[in-house]
Parts: structure tokens; C-alpha cells; sequence
């Protein structure tokens, strides 16, 4: 061993850039210009202290949610760029004009899929919770604010090794799946899917704690009278989500834990030989993976139920039959992951009774799609972006769950696994199921969290492109895979396919166009923001307690913690009593977790560690892992400091509050859009 | 939390108001949700174990040609010791004020655990001595992963206690101390309840094949 | 109303997109079923879309109604805010697709043990034609036997008569499908899977690996031949004059490479695909289907990877 290997382990220069396509070297520059381009801007606005000090050392669960949908929403663009490269590699491919290598292929499909389901959905819905879920049971901040904004910095570190593999060396070709033995040591050699490994495992450890911090949050901070059963439907899905993260993480953990020592230490769990045994990881990740499609979709339903019941100027209908659901949704998810191999060769008892598991599902799943379209039923419906998000949504969810019923059957799986039918499917799940629950969740919520309401028509614009791009891009690739053709195929040779691969390259570039929509959106919202303006915090005439308090809402989230007396508690207080009417006795120092720098700290060692381990440079990976630990160390010693906000400021800030309330003009639900609405409701009679 | 009473919640998901509620009652909870997920990755460990000790021979040694059903009992007893004296740790932390039996105990546990650790340090040297390394087969591998996980999470149960020793004499962190000590305190049971499990699933079965 | 209109325009490209997918249904995957395997997973999809679509349906008429009827702007129906619960409705919304998943369960219970690979599909009074499938990077060996031939690329078989394919792999998994006839099941080293084929009809359908196996595996296909019983002699004498397939000419076929154009192989090393098998296990392991312990010895002189 020379001494380059004891300090720079397998790294070279030639893992740098430029690389040999053009694409590559182009998003490699793209990696290294944005962050170099952010510095810039806070260096020229004199920004770096307000961005430590507001944002990357707060403990406040408002601006992590925030830092976390910030994430999510850079990530995204990376990956649907990537998405679009795969639909046109596979369109100009079929005609003849390739634009990318196989391996570049193989990479991208890696990429895209543990990006959007690991850096995109998961931070995007862990912000939501951590912004929306502390607000509407009433409580102050999560239990553990400095384990939250742990979980946020292992995350990001997690994001960025993928990110770091565009720019040094290459990423796994293995698939979001990793699936032994084609990722063992024989036949990947090299960083890819160590990147792989030690991005997951990243966000794996911090998914957890997550999980933990949300689910203790739900049981042990609720207001006073919030029983379980008088949470809103959002809460209930986090609940239940968190209780997922908690017990399907640790097999995702234990599957690429046993990878690694396969690839690091010459274990034998995984390999071909030696008695490995790949059906082993495939249980085990599936164990982890099929809970998983359910944390990603059980949030999005509770977005639904939000959105669906507010914007219908409803209650929500069913309530019990929707806990029940979500809750046995949530069970059953651990009891079917055996259909996502069918095909390995078990016996047909075995298939069937996996197969008739999963048919189960569609029964709560049912349950719900009905539950919401009785919620619009004898309402009042009004057609703003979450509601038309949500409608494209009923409509192609139960496509999508057509489906799925037709792979929990064995027969039809044997013929479309693995194939572009399979894909459609879960992108048919996904993307209406979750993805545009989290747009509709972030229009909904935006005027919450920023204190203005986000430019409608481009909302409705970016609406109709996500949908239409949606429905041209993924039918057709039904339609392909009953044809015959296979995911993950980087060149079809197929004139049959060329007409269906055109109509997918358009809807691709329909979504292109709808998440350039959202962009615009925000800009236009940003530049009318005055117009826009809801500082009294109620834009929507909303149901839950997140809406009775100023937009945005105070460090302290609530001057006094409100006493529920039901479901809908925002609702009653409308109704029954007056929500804003001051309280002078109430008023008392509050005190919340003090900002500190060690969580940041912690992300940042944690990606130096991953870094390290991928490149086999031993001393750095030990450093980082020993400063990491340190780190907590260091912050034991420091007896979790707090910082007070004295009674007379909060209600100084409270009365401002309820003097914009007493002083705004109620709006009625037809004039919600207009400037009018400072964010004061008047329910429709 | 006043400093002569301490409750030792358990799961209790009733009576959920936050005022009603011990400071500690919510930091207890997380942590033994912590211990949940824990639990799944040991079980998930031990059904590799189970797979592998049937399927992963490989041509290598059989559980019956690796179980060292002395070791294995001797490990036992320093881990079931450590447990009983942690109690006494416990006990002294709930009802003497004086750290001195709290600290005592502490260090018994401690010294025994490390004694735990130094028996399974000698297995493992004994093992590859014989060639018997995880790289030989599919077993091995699962062998070493499931009792290094362990081994693992009581050396890592050690160095916190380390950790926490000089944070004892701190005035300013006492009402933290006591939880961690507490949580600490269901970390080493469970790393107990895991190890007696380990001892049915491979050394017992081990030796009966 | 623009959204109202936007809704419009989204609908109608729905269903003018999926009316354009039936007008030129495919040549090529399950719905050109050509074999009795096919043709079950093709009246399963059938069945289950039926069924499915008695939950599906109503909610495809109802919600536009909906939405129609309870719009804010001009909505007729009486508004409610406070409903949010009706015995009868629950009893609907659960007893609907608890009914349709019970007969979906029955239903699925016993096309999945009728479409079980394993079984034979027993529509001939012929003994099925063994072949045996080794997945390769990036191509399909398949060993004939009885014949005492084997084949890369080419799957040549009587029509009318069942293929029984034994399948493993030596190298990363992949999955054997012929989308046209059956499968697919998955190939995995050290493991033996098994996949039963038929058509009455001769021709060439496309079989091909599904399984991401590295660069090459989007060419790893294959060309499932039925022929006449007389074309069939002739392929297999052809064959048997190939170069013989012995050990060290099967190392050189099992390196990844891409395959030009189909292989033929006289004599096969005895064994072969046992030995293949037996590459990736110790003597005394537990596994049914490993060959005689002679076999297993000489299995180590073959260059594992």
C-alpha cells in the first residue's frame, strides 16, 4: 500500500472533472456552481449571519419544516431533470439518436428513483409534519427540538453524497433498490454504490429519529382537551407515518449495513456463493419497502383530507371511518411485502395469501377515496389549485389503484414485473397519490408559514401542466409495458414503441414545464406579496388550530396553549366563542429551546464520514465519526440552553395580532382570491 | 421533577394533557420508542442468524462446531450480573440523594460489562484462530454480525456511561444526569433481554445441534 | 371559467390517449397472448379490471357530479357544512370493497395456483421438452439434455409440445419472460427455478431478461422458435454438429459480452447445468436440487467469477 491509498483511499484525480459526456460535466458544473453562486448572493447581501442565525441553528420545528421543504423542493428539480433525460434518452434511442451511454443511463435511473423517495418525498413530508403538526395539536415546538434538527442535517448530508456523486466519481447503477448480487463487490466495483449505501444509511438514521421525535410529540404534547380522537386527519397520517419510520427503518438499516460488510469486509450475506443468499436482502428491503410506499402516501392523505374538507367549506366526512383506514392501511403495510417478488419462485400458497394481503389494502384505501368525495358532497366547493391538485388526484388514484390490485395478482405480476406497466403504476401512486399532495400542502399552507397567499392563476397553471404532463407521460408507459418493454432499459429497438415514447417525452416535458410554473408562481407571489398579504392567519376559512395564529406564526407558535373541546377545534372557536379576543390575564414568559450550531455540525461530519467511507479513506472516515459523536458529547455538557421570551413581548406581539384581526374586513369565501382577504374569514351562510 | 420523587413512567398513553404530565415522562417515552426500533434490528439479526445457521454453511463450521457453551455461560452471568447491579444503581438513584452507592454500583456495572465484552473479544480471537472468520461463509457472517451488534451496543452502553461520570459532579446538569442515568439504565435491560434471546437462538440451539 | 375549461381540455386528452392505445393494440406483449399461460394472465388482467371497475366507476361518475352540483359558484345542492356521517353511506363505502376483494380473493386463489410456474400446463399428451436456462451476462444459454445440445440466443422448441425450463444464473439475477407465452421468473445463482412454456402456433416470439443486470442487459433477449416437428431434427442435428460446449469453452461464453447473432453447441459438458449450480455451494449443503457429490468436486475446477 502506497501512501496516496492511507490518505486519499481510492480516490484519484480522475474521478474529478470534466467528465466524458457533456451532460455529466455540465451537472457536475451545475453542483459546484450553485452552492459557489448561493455564497455569492449572502456575501453581497450581507446575509451570512441572519442565514446562521435565523435559520441554520434554529431549533424552531417552523424553520426546520421550512429548511426541509427547501430540501426537498432543489432536490426535486435535480431529479425531474433527470427524469426528463431518461424520457428523451429512451424516445431519440428508439429512433435511432441515443443521447446518453448505457452506464449514464443506469446511473440516472439510481438517482432519480433513491432522490425522489429519499431526498424529495421524505423532506418534503417531514417538513410539512414538523411546520404543521406542533401547530395544530396545540403545542409549542416537537419533544426533541435539538434531536429535529439532527435528523435535518443528516438528512441534507445524505442529499448531498448523491450530490457529491455527480461531481467526484460516479453513482450506483443498482437501482433506488440496490439489489444484490449485481451491487456486491463482483460486479460493481468502485464508489457508486458505496454512495448509495452511505446516503441511505444517512437519511435512514436520521428518518428514525424523526420518526421517534414525531411520534412522542403526537402521544405527550397535545393542548388540553386534544384527545387522539379529536386530532385532525393530518395528525393521525403523521402518526401513523412516524410509527412506520420507527419499525420499517431499522430493515432498510440492517440490508445495507449487511451490503456494506459484504462490499468492505468480505462478508458473505448477499453474495453469489459462499453461502450468501440475495433472497435474503430482497426480504429484507421490501420488509423496509413496502411500509415505506405507506410513509410516503399515508402524510399525502392527510394533506388530502385538509385540503378536501376546507376547500369544500365542509367537515370532513367520516372522520372515524378515515382513522380506521389510515390505521389499518398502516398495519396491513407490514403484512404484503411479499409481492414484490412474486416472481423468485415461492410456492402458490405463498403468492396467494401475499397476493390476497395486498388486495386488502385496497379496501381502507377504497374507504378513503369515498370519504373524501363525500366530503365535497353538500358542500361548497371552490376550484383553487390544492382542490383541482386533488381532484386530478381521485381521478388518477384509483387508476392507480387498478392497478395495483392487477399486481397483487400473481398471474398478471408474472407478465408486467419489471416492466414499464410497473413503472406506471407507481409513479401513478406517487406522483398524484403524494407528489401533488405536497404541492397542494404547500399552497395551502404557504400563507401559514411566509404570511402570504401564493398568485392563483399561476397555481392553476401549473396545475393543469402537472396533470395533463402527468397523463402523457406515465399512460402510455402502460400501455408499454404491456407491450413487452422492461424498466431500466436504457435503448428499445422497438418502432412499435417510438409513438408511445414521443407522447411520454411530451408529458415529461409537460411536467418540466409545471414545475417551471411553480417557480414562476412563487416569484409573481413574492413581487405581489403586499397584495397577497393574510397577516391575521386565516386565508382559508380553516378548521384546524394552525389557523388561529398570525401569518407567519409567532417563535412561540401560541401566547396561550388553547383549551379543545372537540374535532374542528378552530372551527368551534369560530362559531362559538371569538377566537380573537384578547386575553390580558394569560400572559407569561415563554420558554424555548436556545439555537445552537451543533446539529449543523453533526450534518457536516456525518457527510465528511460518508464521504470518507465511500472513497475507503480510512483516518478521515474515523475523525469525522469520532467529531460527530464529540458533538453530542459537547452539547450533554451544555444542559439543553433555552432562550426566554418575556411575557410583555409575547403580548405586545399577541395584541398587534388581535388589533390587525378587530381592524381587517371578513371576507366571505367568494372574494378568498381578492386582495381583501387579509386572512380574516367569514364562513359561507 | 422534584428531586424525592421520581416516577418511572412507563408507556402510558392515557391522560395525555402535557400539564399533567412529569417533565421526564415524555424523554422516558422517546427513548423507549428508541429502544423498539433497536429491538427490530436485533430481531431482524437474529432471522438472518436463523437463515443462515440452516442455509449458510457453506462447507464451513455447523452452529454445533463453533458453540462454546462455557464462554457463552460465563457471559451470561457477567451480563445478568450487570443488570442486577444496575438495578442497585437505580434503586440508589431513586431513594439514597447520595451519589456515592449510585457511583459504587456504576462502577461494578461497568467493570462487568467491560468483563462481558473481553469474553466475547476472546470468543471472536479464539474462532479466527481456527480459520473460522466471517469471511469463510454465509453463517459466520450472520455470526459475527449479530453478536458484534451487540457487542457494539454494550461497549457503546460503557462509553456513555464514561461519558456521563464527570457531568455527575455538575450541579447545573443534575436533573439531566438522573435521565440519562435512568434511560442508560433501560438500554443495559434491553442489551440483557437481547443477550438472553442470543443465548437460546444460537448458543442453546447451537449446542443441541 | 378557465379551470372549469381546463378540466375539459385534461379529460378529453385522457380519453383521447387511451382510445389511440386500443386502436393499435400491441403485437408484442400480453394482449398477443399466444400460449395457455399468456392467455391466463390476459384473462386475469381482464377479470380484475371488471371487478375493480365497479369501485372505480362510480367514483368516475360521481365526483364530476359532484364537483358540478357543489361548485360555490352557482352549485344547486343544499349545503351542509356540519354532515359528516351516514350509516347507510359507511355501510356502502366498507361492504362494496370488502364484497369485491372476497371475490377478488377467491378469484385470485386459484389462477394463482393455476398459473403457478412450477406446474405443468398439462394441455399435452406429449412429455414436455426439457431444457435447461442459464442467464449469462448479457445473454440465455439453454442447454437441451436429452438432446444433448445447447443453444445461446435461440430457444428452439416443436409447436405444441411444453417446454419445462430449469433456470439458474452465473451472475448477478435476472428474470426469464417470453411476454407472448408466460413467465417470468427469476434466474439466480446457486438456485434453480423452473418456468413451464406452449403455443400451437409456430413463429418467433420474443423472450428477453427483465431484471437491470448491468450495460448490456437491454440486448440480453432471445428468440423463442416453435417449429414444425421436422424443422425441429433439423435444428437439432444442426446443432450436434456445433463445437462442443466443454468447460473451458463455457468459461469464455459466461464473461460478459454482447451476443452478435444466436450460437449453437454440440455436447454440452455432462452436467453442465448442475455444475453451474454447484459452483456457488459446498459439499453437505442444504439444498434439494444439488447434483451427486462427484459432480460437486468438479465443479471447483470450473473458473467461478
Amino acid at each position: 500500500m502506497d501512501w496516496t491509498y492511507w490518505l486519499f483511499g481510492t480516490l484519484r484525480w480522475s474521478d474529478f472533472p470534466p467528465k466524458p459526456d457533456l451532460i455529466a460535466t455540465f451537472a457536475a458544473s451545475l453542483v459546484i456552481l450553485a452552492p459557489i453562486a448561493v455564497a455569492v448572493i449572502l456575501t453581497v447581501t450581507k446575509r451570512w449571519k441572519w442565514i446562521w442565525n435565523e435559520w441554520l441553528t434554529s431549533l424552531d420545528h417552523k424553520k426546520i419544516g421550512v429548511m426541509y421543504c427547501v430540501l426537498a423542493a432543489a432536490m426535486l428539480v435535480r431529479a425531474l431533470i433527470e427524469a426528463g433525460l431518461m424520457r428523451t434518452q429512451q424516445a431519440m434511442a428508439n429512433v435511432g439518436s441515443p443521447v446518453i451511454g448505457a452506464d449514464h443511463f443506469g446511473e440516472l435511473f439510481s438517482t432519480h428513483g433513491t432522490i425522489m423517495i429519499f431526498f424529495v418525498v421524505m423532506p418534503f413530508i417531514s417538513g410539512l409534519i414538523n411546520f404543521v403538526m406542533p401547530l395544530q395539536i396545540g403545542a409549542r415546538d416537537l419533544t426533541f427540538p435539538f434531536l429535529n434538527a439532527a435528523s435535518l442535517w443528516l438528512t441534507a448530508a445524505g442529499a448531498m453524497i448523491v450530490n457529491a456523486s455527480l461531481v467526484v466519481g460516479k453513482f450506483s447503477t443498482g437501482g433506488w433498490s440496490g439489489y444484490p448480487p449485481f451491487t456486491e463487490l463482483a460486479f460493481s466495483p468502485g464508489e457508486g454504490v458505496n454512495y448509495w449505501i452511505w446516503a441511505l444509511t444517512l437519511t435512514g438514521i436520521g428518518t428514525t429519529l424523526t420518526g421517534i421525535n414525531f411520534a412522542v410529540t403526537l402521544y405527550k404534547e397535545r393542548a388540553p382537551g386534544m384527545h387522539l380522537m379529536r386530532m385532525p386527519l393530518f395528525c393521525w397520517t403523521a402518526l401513523s407515518t412516524s410509527i412506520l419510520m420507527i419499525f420499517a427503518l431499522p430493515p432498510l438499516t440492517v440490508a445495507t449495513a449487511m451490503l456494506a460488510l459484504d462490499r468492505y469486509a468480505g462478508f458473505h450475506f448477499f453474495t453469489n456463493g459462499a453461502g450468501g443468499n440475495m433472497m435474503l436482502y430482497a426480504n429484507l428491503f421490501w420488509l423496509f419497502g413496502h411500509p415505506e410506499v405507506y410513509i410516503l402516501i399515508l402524510p399525502a392523505f392527510g394533506v388530502w383530507s385538509e385540503v378536501i374538507s376546507t376547500f369544500s367549506g365542509k367537515k370532513l366526512y367520516g372522520y372515524t371511518s378515515l382513522v380506521v383506514a389510515t390505521i389499518s392501511i398502516a398495519v396491513l403495510s407490514f403484512t404484503v411485502w411479499l409481492h414484490h417478488f412474486f416472481t423468485m419462485g415461492q410456492s402458490a400458497d405463498v403468492n396467494a395469501i401475499f397476493g390476497i394481503a395486498t388486495m386488502l389494502i385496497g379496501i381502507p384505501t377504497g374507504v378513503k377515496v369515498y370519504d373524501w368525495l363525500l366530503t365535497m358532497y353538500r358542500g361548497r366547493i371552490r376550484f383553487t389549485p390544492p382542490l383541482l391538485f386533488a381532484v386530478t388526484f381521485l381521478f388518477c388514484f384509483v387508476v392507480g389503484g387498478l392497478t395495483g390490485v392487477l399486481l397483487a395478482n400473481a398471474p398478471v405480476d408474472f407478465a408486467v414485473h419489471n416492466s414499464l406497466f410497473l413503472v406506471a403504476h407507481f409513479h401513478n401512486m406517487l406522483i398524484p397519490g403524494t407528489l401533488f399532495a405536497l404541492i397542494a400542502g404547500y399552497m395551502y399552507w404557504f400563507p401559514k408559514v411566509f404570511g402570504f397567499r401564493l398568485d392563483e392563476r399561476w397555481g392553476t397553471i401549473s396545475w393543469f401542466l402537472w396533470s395533463g404532463g402527468f397523463l402523457l407521460a406515465f399512460m402510455p408507459l402502460y400501455a408499454l409495458g404491456l407491450m413487452g418493454a422492461m424498466r431500466r432499459t436504457s435503448m428499445f429497438t422497438d418502432p412499435q414503441y417510438t409513438p408511445y415514447l414521443m407522447i411520454a417525452l411530451g408529458g415529461a416535458g409537460m411536467i418540466l414545464a409545471g414545475l417551471a410554473a411553480l417557480g414562476v408562481q412563487l416569484f409573481v407571489s413574492i413581487r405581489r406579496r403586499e397584495q397577497l398579504a393574510v397577516p391575521v392567519g386565516d386565508p382559508w376559512d380553516g378548521h384546524s388550530l394552525e389557523w388561529w395564529s398570525p401569518a407567519p406564526p409567532p417563535e412561540w407558535n401560541f401566547a396561550r396553549i388553547p383549551q379543545v373541546d372537540g374535532t374542528e377545534a378552530f372551527t368551534a372557536m369560530k362559531r362559538d366563542g371569538q377566537p380573537y379576543v384578547p386575553d390580558p390575564e394569560n400572559y407569561e414568559d415563554i420558554c424555548l429551546p436556545a439555537n445552537t450550531g451543533i446539529p449543523v455540525m453533526i450534518g457536516v461530519a456525518g457527510f465528511v464520514c460518508a464521504f470518507a467511507l465511500t472513497w475507503y479513506i480510512w483516518w478521515l472516515a474515523i475523525v469525522s465519526l469520532v467529531a460527530m459523536w464529540a458533538l453530542v458529547v459537547l452539547r450533554s455538557w451544555q444542559g439543553e440552553p433555552m432562550q426566554t421570551f418575556p411575557a410583555e413581548l409575547v403580548r405586545k406581539h399577541t395584541e398587534e395580532w388581535l388589533e390587525r384581526a378587530r381592524a381587517a374586513t371578513p371576507v366571505d369565501r367568494f372574494a378568498e382570491n381578492a386582495p381583501a382577504n387579509r386572512g380574516l374569514a367569514e364562513p359561507i351562510r | 421533577m422534584s428531586s424525592d420523587k421520581k416516577l418511572h413512567p412507563g408507556i402510558n398513553i392515557q391522560h395525555t394533557d402535557p400539564k399533567a404530565h412529569l417533565e421526564a415522562e415524555p424523554i422516558m417515552f422517546g427513548f423507549w420508542i428508541f429502544l423498539m426500533s433497536d429491538l427490530v434490528l436485533f430481531t431482524l439479526l437474529l432471522a438472518t442468524y436463523g437463515a443462515m445457521s440452516v442455509h449458510g454453511i457453506a462447507g464451513g463450521p455447523t452452529p454445533g462446531q463453533i458453540t462454546d457453551l462455557t464462554s457463552a455461560g460465563i457471559e451470561t452471568a457477567l451480563l445478568l450480573a450487570s443488570s442486577f447491579t444496575f438495578a442497585l444503581a437505580s434503586i440508589a438513584l431513586k431513594y439514597d440523594d447520595n451519589q456515592r452507592a449510585l457511583k459504587r454500583w456504576l462502577i461494578v456495572t461497568e467493570l462487568l460489562g467491560a468483563a462481558f465484552i473481553g469474553m466475547e473479544i476472546k470468543d471472536f480471537v479464539t474462532l479466527a484462530g481456527k480459520g473460522q472468520v466471517p469471511q469463510v461463509s454465509g453463517f459466520l457472517s450472520a455470526h459475527y454480525a449479530l453478536l458484534g451488534t451487540h457487542m457494539l451496543h454494550v461497549a457503546s452502553a460503557i462509553v456513555w456511561m464514561v461519558m456521563i461520570w464527570p457531568q455527575m459532579k455538575v450541579p447545573r446538569l443534575k436533573k439531566l444526569v438522573r435521565l440519562r442515568i435512568m434511560r442508560l439504565a433501560l438500554f443495559w435491560h434491553m442489551l440483557d433481554v437481547v443477550w438472553v434471546a442470543i443465548v437460546t437462538f444460537v448458543f442453546l440451539f447451537g449446542a443441541s445441534t | 371559467m378557465t379551470r372549469a375549461r381546463g378540466a375539459t381540455i385534461l379529460l378529453g386528452a385522457a380519453s383521447l390517449l387511451s382510445l389511440s392505445g386500443c386502436a393499435q393494440w400491441p403485437a408484442q406483449g400480453l394482449f398477443a397472448a399466444a400460449g395457455p399461460a399468456a392467455d391466463l394472465q390476459r384473462q386475469q388482467f381482464l377479470i380484475v379490471t371488471a371487478l375493480v371497475a365497479l369501485v372505480i366507476v362510480p367514483l368516475f361518475i360521481g365526483l364530476p357530479w359532484v364537483l358540478w352540483r357543489y361548485r360555490l359558484r352557482g352549485g344547486r345542492g343544499d349545503y351542509r357544512p356540519d354532515w359528516d356521517f351516514s350509516r347507510t353511506m359507511e355501510f356502502l363505502i366498507w361492504g362494496i370493497p370488502v364484497v369485491i376483494v372476497a371475490v377478488l380473493g377467491v378469484v385470485l386463489w386459484h389462477s394463482t395456483h393455476k398459473a403457478d410456474p412450477y406446474r405443468p400446463l398439462a394441455a399435452s399428451d406429449q412429455p414436455p421438452i426439457v431444457v435447461q436456462a442459464v442467464a449469462l451476462d448479457w445473454k440465455w444459454l439453454f442447454i437441451y439434455p436429452d438432446q444433448g445440445v445447447a443453444s445461446v440466443g435461440q430457444l428452439v422448441v416443436p409447436a405444441g409440445r411444453e417446454v419445462a425450463l430449469s433456470i439458474t444464473a452465473d451472475g448477478p439475477m435476472a428474470s426469464l419472460i417470453v411476454p407472448r407465452l408466460g413467465g417470468q421468473i427469476y434466474a439466480m445463482a446457486g438456485m434453480t427455478t423452473q418456468l413451464h412454456l406452449l403455443t400451437n402456433r409456430n413463429g418467433d416470439y420474443r423472450g428477453m431478461n427483465t431484471q437491470y443486470t448491468g450495460t448490456g442487459f437491454d440486448q440480453q433477449h432471445f428468440t423463442y422458435r416453435a417449429v414444425g416437428p421436422a424443422q425441429f431434427s433439423a435444428w437439432i442435428a444442426r446443432a450436434r454438429s456445433g463445437p462442443a460446449l466443454d468447460a473451458a469453452r463455457y468459461d469464455q461464453l459466461a464473461k460478459p459480452s454482447k451476443l452478435a447473432k444466436p450460437m449453437l453447441f454440440g455436447a454440452p459438458a455432462p452436467h453442465l447445468f448442475e455444475l453451474i449450480i454447484a459452483k456457488y455451494h459446498a459439499e453437505g449443503d442444504t439444498l434439494a436440487s444439488l447434483p451427486p457429490p462427484g459432480v460437486m468436486t468438479t465443479a471447483k475446477g470450473m473458473g467461478a467469477h
